[in-house]
């Protein structure tokens, strides 16, 4: 209890730290600053912590952290806008939003599901701060417990949720995560070092690919795509229903559901080496399966927004701990946010196992401060709301170029080489074939985002864990079966045998009509023939590195075997079963105005057009072709909307401090920045 | 030559050169420039933390007060970024690169990814850094200043791969004839010595910096056990103790004390050039190719006036930790001390990774 003695002084000290004019104002000025970052997906926090960097050094260090805590506290609630808005997620912290945050937004209900986004995002914040205050200071020893077979297991319990997310075909969503997992092993091992399914010749593949560019490809682009080939606007029939109170009520009469998933976001972020990678795919898996009806997700459920948004924000709370507590960042804003703390003041914060002791105050701090910047952000954010759900009216001609633009431009800053643009290209055309066939795409990037942990903490736990057994049998068991990964793999279970039974009424494609055999078998073939190729590819590596080719081939063999048996199936079922679901047969794809090779050439070509003249000058050229051409549209009004794209590229990358995607034209001639 | 007088002569020269270099006249002005700091990691790492320290205060020292923003440009463990340096030419002196030991690694080893050559570069800037290893309270007490009931036990060890700054530890310990297993694939130090709280690990080792924030409180509760540190190198390259930790014996003095240890011949040459290229120039600051004089001289003495000010111990001491930093001339000896590793040494450590670990460079 002598914590708790020196925990109160403490506490009313950060509150009076907190709660003076300036302070306040440096966090709101961080938030809005946020905010405005936030728009570029899976830039957020990293760019915006970047740019403030150089006025860290010496600045008061209460000044300095309301700056950056305002800052990097509204990146999980403003990227919302884009994965509700355009399908697009911005972070792995908003992908589970996409699933039912998007569909609703087609429904004429943006508002409303980005209300209820918010006002779950507002409440798990201060769910995870009021957690946090009391737990931070027993958190030590309960971080600790969790080695490598507990944080397996919580990977594997993100997996799991492939059960839930599969769709009506068990077998593709399982196929479907396995070439996630798989293309997620591209590149060299982190442990043995060996190459898989790259070379040294092709040096982009060996650092593996990035999740901005495969959630990108995955989810936006297959959406983007469609809604232009459609040529309509993203809510169906330019209608707006449902206010931004209705989501606010939406959360009031879910709440329960909230305070849970807030629970599991603070828990999970706790744990430091998941990071949110897993938190929000449980926390949507958790909403599936406490809803009785479950015939709507997929489709605008508002609990699915609910459930991962609660635990998103929260998650940020938890993440604190390992970051203030061990100096151990929980993401890739919390790494910069350790080193920008060091340059506070006379840098007498040091971030690690001391701030407990030395520094109690400041680090209820910053859990408040967290806390307030959320509260400032989603006010700000859901006043917004309302207007900014507006342009789910327009016709979405006129926004698809700017969104390629900004997906272009996002993709780029992942690895800051042209090649992500063809990545980003290359897995697009793959999430368009999954939506089109009804393979989960969801399972896929589940499968993507947790095959690096898979691998990782297989092999250490397998690697410490036989060294324990070495020692003595009940070492090893005590290792491998703690109480922790008791109870993880009692929830696994339980969550897999009531997902599998839910995941047929889960449609996250909607009804897919079936069609001929042709497509989907040619598709499945195409998938079959990858696997076996990085199958093949991976059982070539020596076996001294028996770590790097292991779950490569396990996981590489089961996607197949899932293949195979579909192939069986296909060729066992009449036409017309729907195992041959093909968009393109029936429905919005069907009847769309343009086919999908014409559109899609539009994006190649602002792709090639980047590799002869460099980004800027393509996105002139593009543009223009696209308003006047696609579009339609007048001279005058061409004109202006192509300043207006790129004015804004230019504003926003050069207060970013950001390059563009240079090109042939670059190689040759020095331009001044922005063409350069 | 032998490692032991080149090095001997590089650091004498560094030495000498550092405290001899005059502050070089400013006749370039940077006012209304921006300067470009590009470093091939990403924001996360240990050389973003240098960069962003030494920024604002470059700034300040340069004529004309230009801004300076550090860039990252992460990818094949800072290869790509170090391949992209090598095609950049001088063009108004607003650009400046920061390598590290991963950097300088590869190079050594022959990394087939490597298309850089340090010596196009023209080094402004070089600090260095210390390493500590240390043990589990129950194996540590059987540490009597030498290995020998070391050599029994086994340990496990959180490591980043063998080809990093791993090697200077593994290959220590593998020296001391200690049976120490890496569980590759972590992320950074921090996470190994997590590893070693939660007791998977019962060995670890962290640099100077890392070791006095996270580390040395365990040491001092009883949790863990210092063992060695690398040391450091006196005027005449000859490993003494670090002056962050005078009371931690060096791993040489572990080695004379253990049986079977040799503080001589091709393993310890080995060791020794690959610990004086990770760690006592640990990270570098370069201009591209052909940079003309007066630049040069400009940076050297803007890094000179940074290092020179009234509260710089302090505050590096609190920031990147108690780095020894050199500049100028001093900079160009210690990328000699860095790079030039004997042919005998690069073959016996790639032999080495191949043998224990089956890391094939190719």
């Amino acid at each position: 209890m002598e914590a708790f003695a020196t925990a109160l002084p403490a506490l009313s000290d950060a509150w009076a730290l907190i709660l003076q004019p300036v302070v306040l104002g440096y966090l709101v000025l961080g938030v809005v600053m946020g905010l405005a970052v936030g728009v570029f997906p899976g830039l957020g926090g990293i760019a915006g912590l970047s740019l403030l960097l150089p006025f860290m050094f010496g600045m008061d260090p209460i000044l300095g952290l309301a700056l950056m805590i305002g800052m990097v506290a509204v990146v999980p609630t403003s990227d919302t806008f884009a994965s509700v808005l355009m399908g697009i997620p911005g972070s792995s912290a908003s992908q589970a939003t996409v699933l039912d945050g998007f569909p609703m937004a087609k429904k004429g209900e943006a508002a409303r599901a980005l209300s209820a986004a918010f006002a779950s995002s507002l409440f798990g914040g201060l769910v995870g701060a009021t957690f946090l205050t009391v737990f931070i200071l027993v958190a030590r020893p309960i971080v600790l417990a969790f080695g490598l077979p507990e944080m397996l297991m919580i990977t594997i319990l993100g997996l799991s949720m492939v059960a839930v997310l599969a769709g009506r075909y068990a077998l593709k969503g399982l196929a479907a995560a396995g070439l996630g997992l798989m293309i997620g092993t591209i590149g060299e091992a982190d442990a043995g070092g060996s190459l898989r399914m790259s070379s040294y010749d092709l040096p982009y593949l060996t650092d593996g690919l990035k999740l901005v560019i495969v959630g990108l490809g995955i989810f936006a682009i297959p959406e983007i795509v469609s809604l232009l080939r459609q040529d309509r606007s993203i809510a169906k029939g330019a209608q707006l229903g449902g206010g931004w109170l209705d989501g606010v009520r939406d959360w009031f009469a879910n709440i329960w559901l909230s305070v849970r998933c807030s629970i599991i976001g603070v828990v999970v972020g706790v744990i430091p080496g998941l990071g949110g990678s897993v938190v929000d795919w449980i926390a949507y898996g958790h909403a599936v399966q406490t809803t009785k009806d479950k015939s709507n997700f997929g489709k605008g459920e508002v609990r699915g927004v609910i459930g991962p948004e609660s635990s998103n924000n929260a998650k940020e709370g938890g993440g604190l701990v390992p970051t203030l507590l061990f100096g151990i960042p929980g993401s890739g804003s919390m790494a910069i946010f350790i080193g920008a703390v060091a340059l506070l003041g006379s840098g007498s914060i040091e971030v690690g196992p001391g701030m407990l002791k030395n520094n109690l105050d400041i680090t209820y701090s910053i859990v408040w401060l967290l806390a307030l910047a959320n509260v400032v952000g989603t006010v700000l954010c859901i006043a917004a709301s309302g207007g900014i759900a507006k342009l789910t009216t327009i016709r979405f001609t006129y926004l698809a170029p700017f969104l390629f633009m900004l997906i272009s431009f996002a993709a780029f800053q992942s690895g800051q080489n042209f090649e992500d643009l063809l990545a980003l290209f290359v897995i697009g055309l793959i999430g368009i074939f999954l939506r089109r066939f009804d393979w989960s795409r969801p399972a896929f990037l589940i499968g993507f985002v947790l095959s690096n942990p898979v691998e990782k903490f297989t092999n250490q736990a397998f690697q410490i864990a036989s060294f324990r057994f070495r020692k003595s049998f009940d070492q090893g068991i005590e290792y491998i079966f703690s109480p922790i990964v008791i109870v993880l793999i009692v929830i696994t279970v339980v969550s897999v045998f009531f997902g599998i039974r839910q995941a047929k009424s889960i449609m996250a494609e909607g009804d897919v009509k079936a069609g001929s055999k042709r497509a989907p078998v040619v598709f499945l073939l195409v998938i079959a023939g990858y696997l076996l190729t990085a199958f093949i590819n991976a059982s070539m590596i020596p076996d001294y590195n028996m770590t790097d080719k292991v779950i490569p081939l396990v996981i590489g063999g089961f996607a197949l075997l899932c293949c195979l048996i579909l192939m069986v199936q296909m060729m066992m079922r009449p036409e017309g079963d729907a195992i041959f679901a093909d968009k393109e047969v029936a429905g919005d794809e069907a009847d769309a105005p343009y086919g999908l090779w014409s559109t899609l050439a539009w994006f190649a070509s602002l792709i090639a057009g980047t590799f002869f003249v460099g980004f800027i000058l393509a996105l002139v050229g593009f543009l223009i072709a696209f308003f006047r051409v696609r579009a339609g549209a007048s001279w005058p009004r061409t004109l202006l909307l192509t300043a207006a794209g790129i004015a804004f590229m230019c504003l926003m990358a050069g207060a970013l401090n950001r390059d563009f995607p240079p090109g042939l034209l670059q190689g040759m001639v020095d331009l001044p920045w922005p063409l350069k | 030559m032998t490692i032991s007088t080149f090095t001997r002569r590089a650091v004498v020269g560094l030495l000498a050169a550092a405290g001899l270099a005059a502050p070089a006249t400013a006749e370039v002005d940077f006012s209304g420039k921006t300067i470009e700091w590009v470093i091939p990691f990403s924001e996360t790492g240990g050389s973003a933390k240098w960069a962003n320290f030494f920024a604002p205060l470059l700034s300040e020292a340069l004529p004309g007060a230009p801004t300076v923003v550090v860039k990252f440009m992460p990818g094949a463990g800072s290869t790509k970024g170090a391949n992209w340096f090598q095609k950049e030419t001088h063009d108004d002196g607003t650009l400046l690169f920061g390598t590290s030991g991963s950097t300088q690694f590869p190079y050594l080893l022959g990394d087939p990814r490597v298309r850089y050559e340090y010596n196009d570069w023209t080094p402004v800037m070089a600090s260095g850094t210390g390493g500590v290893a240390y043990l589990n309270a129950e194996d540590g007490a059987k540490f009597d200043g030498s290995a020998n009931m070391l050599q029994d036990v086994d340990f496990i060890y959180g490591s980043q791969g063998a080809t990093r700054l791993d090697l200077v530890p593994l290959l220590a310990w593998q020296m001391l004839g200690m049976n120490v297993e890496p569980v590759f694939g972590i992320k950074g130090r921090g996470d190994g010595r997590l590893m070693f709280e939660r007791g998977e690990a019962n060995i670890d080792y962290q640099t100077s910096s890392g070791y006095l924030k996270g580390s040395a409180e365990m040491v001092a509760d009883g949790k863990a056990v210092a063992m060695m540190t690398w040391g450091s190198l006196d005027a005449d390259g000859n490993i003494v103790r670090d002056p962050t930790f005078p009371e931690i014996a060096t791993f040489k003095e572990v080695c004379e004390a253990t049986d079977g240890c040799e503080t001589s011949g091709e393993q310890w040459d080995a060791w020794k050039a690959f610990f004086v290229a990770g760690f006592p120039v640990q990270k570098l600051a370069f201009l591209p190719a052909g940079t003309p004089q007066d630049v040069v001289d400009t940076y050297t003495a803007a890094f000179e006036a940074v290092v020179a000010r009234a509260d710089f111990p302090e505050i590096s001491s609190k920031r990147v930790g108690k780095y020894s930093v050199f500049t100028g001339a001093g900079a160009q000896a210690a990328l000699g001390t860095a790079t030039n590793v004997p042919d005998s040494a690069k073959a016996y450590v790639i032999n080495w990774l191949k043998e224990s670990y089956g890391v094939e460079l190719k």
